[in-house]
């Protein structure tokens, strides 16, 4: 469904990828995995285009995309729960969800999608009307997802989407992003915590500083005893 | 008592041009972060223009005075609107990604630019709308003698905010706009097409410059080349009383500053005008230096 084709990407004269091969099949559940600084968010930010490609092709069902502009890739079906959430904070819960249907035209179905995500996160319809602004880090966390979920997405990226939550409250998210993927939605993954992140997904990337290091099914990289030291603290 | 209704009237249609100038500044500043300082003179031009369009074209005398005025205050914010999206393609686009600087720099130029490319279109000399061109009629308010037409300014304004205010909150471009005041990366994620909307910001924010321009000319009668520095200034600064960024704020600062610095020359000294005005800058920037309604700053987490 999609493929980065030797993906490279440059912050001034600084190389943050030097050449990413990657694949998504349809349906599947992909993460990856890295520490600060690894091109993960980058890989993503490069497929939303949010970030000049400077080698390689990014291709989506065939086509190639990495020439099309941001909001040209949504309208294609790959939307994102960028790093940090980035929710409208002067805007309430309900606007933000709307703007996340933004380029849908179908009102009718933007409004069984809005009720769809209410459900699937019910804190969000008890908040509606308030500014996502004053929402706890949860709360904003579940409306970048719902967000990004109200434009029928076919592909969707989320970035992070654990980072600076508590426990409890990433098992929940961990448990939706589950269960919108068995719903039949194409999802990459990026994360921190690779221990949840690789029990949830199909396979795994593992980039180091750029680079591709290491790559598989989910339940391999989890026993990998590299990836074990590395990424899981050492203990099985 | 008389005095004073006089003075508040005229401070309040010098305040409604303000607002209209002062609402282009904010609405940029929202979505880029940029001071358009060539903002003053699309003001000048919409004069310049109005003045072509209803003197030398002779628009008043071959379809009447009161539809020729509407004529010309439409077309007006057609081409004042096509001259900012040229200004925008031209001086601003080409360096969305350099530093910020390059793009003051480059506002500062592309003012210096319009202001002499009046001057050399129209010349040097200023012209005067005709006097004669409305009928000087009175109206009376709390039993006091008012020129009609600063009332009609004034009203006009606001009118024109009422819908800029609507097209803001409750369309679909203005939710565009809105979205991409508080964060063009996000805004792009949701499909919205962050370049499309700059371009629209700089054409809505200019017609209604150009408006002021227009209004300007037909309620004080002689325009000049070099107008648009000051009133760009008072503008800008009502923007920042306001509040930069807000739109409210915009409407509310530019009639709150007419309305000081007329009532400031009346009682204190006509000499003090402009001082008057920026002290109000200065006494605003001491004391809540984020203006009247800052834009909504959103808790981060």
């Amino acid at each position: 469904m999609l493929e980065l084709r030797n993906l490279k990407v440059k912050y001034g004269q600084v190389e943050a990828l030097h050449g990413l091969n990657l694949t998504v099949t349809e349906g599947e559940l992909v993460t990856i995995l890295g520490a600060n600084g690894a091109g993960k968010s980058t890989t993503l930010m490069a497929i939303s285009g949010l970030v000049p490609i400077s080698a390689g092709e990014i291709y989506f069902n065939g086509r190639r995309i990495d020439t099309l502009r941001s909001h040209q890739l949504v309208r294609l079906g790959i939307t994102q729960s960028p790093e940090g959430r980035r929710v409208f904070g002067p805007l309430t819960v309900a606007e933000n969800l709307a703007l996340g249907a933004f380029s849908q035209n179908d009102r009718a179905a933007a409004a069984s999608r809005l009720s769809w995500v209410y459900d699937l996160f019910p804190r969000l319809s008890e908040r509606r009307s308030q500014m996502a602004g004053t929402l706890s880090g949860g709360e904003q966390q579940m409306l970048a997802i719902g967000r990004a979920l109200m434009a029928r997405p076919r592909l969707l990226l989320l970035d992070e989407p654990s980072l600076g939550l508590a426990p409890l409250l990433v098992k929940s998210i961990f448990q939706t992003i589950r269960a919108i993927n068995e719903a039949g939605l194409t999802i990459i993954l990026v994360e921190q915590n690779a221990r949840a992140a690789l029990k949830l997904a199909d396979r795994a990337y593992v980039l180091e500083v750029g680079r591709l290091v290491m790559e598989g099914p989910a339940a391999e990289l989890l026993h990998n005893p590299q990836v074990q030291n590395t990424y899981l603290g050492g203990m099985a | 008592m008389e005095f004073f209704i006089q003075q508040l009237i005229n401070g309040l249609a010098v305040g409604g041009i303000y607002a209209l100038i002062a609402l282009g500044y904010t609405m940029v500043y929202g979505v880029l972060k940029l001071i358009n300082f060539a903002h003053g003179e699309l003001f000048t031009l919409g004069a310049y223009l109005g003045f072509t369009l209803l003197v030398s074209w002779g628009l008043a005398g071959t379809v009447g005075v009161g539809p020729a005025i509407l004529i010309c205050m439409g077309l007006v914010m057609l081409l004042s609107a096509l001259a900012g999206h040229v200004l925008e393609r031209a001086a601003y686009r080409p360096l969305r990604k350099s530093g910020r600087l390059s793009a003051v720099v480059s506002a500062l130029g592309a003012s210096i630019f319009l202001q002499n490319a009046i001057m050399l279109i129209w010349g040097a000399k200023g012209l005067a709308y005709p006097a004669d061109l409305l009928p000087r009629v009175m109206i009376s308010i709390a039993g006091q003698p008012v020129p009609l037409i600063r009332v009609v300014v004034f009203v006009s304004s606001l009118l024109v905010m009422l819908g800029l205010y609507f097209l803001i909150n409750r369309t679909r471009i203005g939710m565009a706009i809105r979205a991409s005041a508080i964060d063009q990366g996000a805004a792009k994620l949701m499909g919205i097409d962050v370049r499309q909307v700059i371009a629209i910001v700089f054409m809505i924010g200019p017609a209604l410059g150009g408006l002021a321009g227009v209004m300007f000319g037909i309620c004080y009668g002689q325009i000049t080349f070099t107008m648009g520095q000051i009133y760009g200034l008072k503008a800008f600064t009502a923007a920042i009383i306001g509040g930069i960024g807000n739109i409210p704020g915009a409407m509310l600062g530019g009639i709150l500053l007419g309305v000081i610095e007329a009532l400031g020359a009346a009682y204190i000294s006509m000499s003090w005008k402009d001082a008057i005005t920026f002290f109000a800058l200065i006494l605003i920037l001491v004391i809540r230096p984020t203006g009247i309604l800052p834009e909504r700053v959103a808790e981060k987490l």
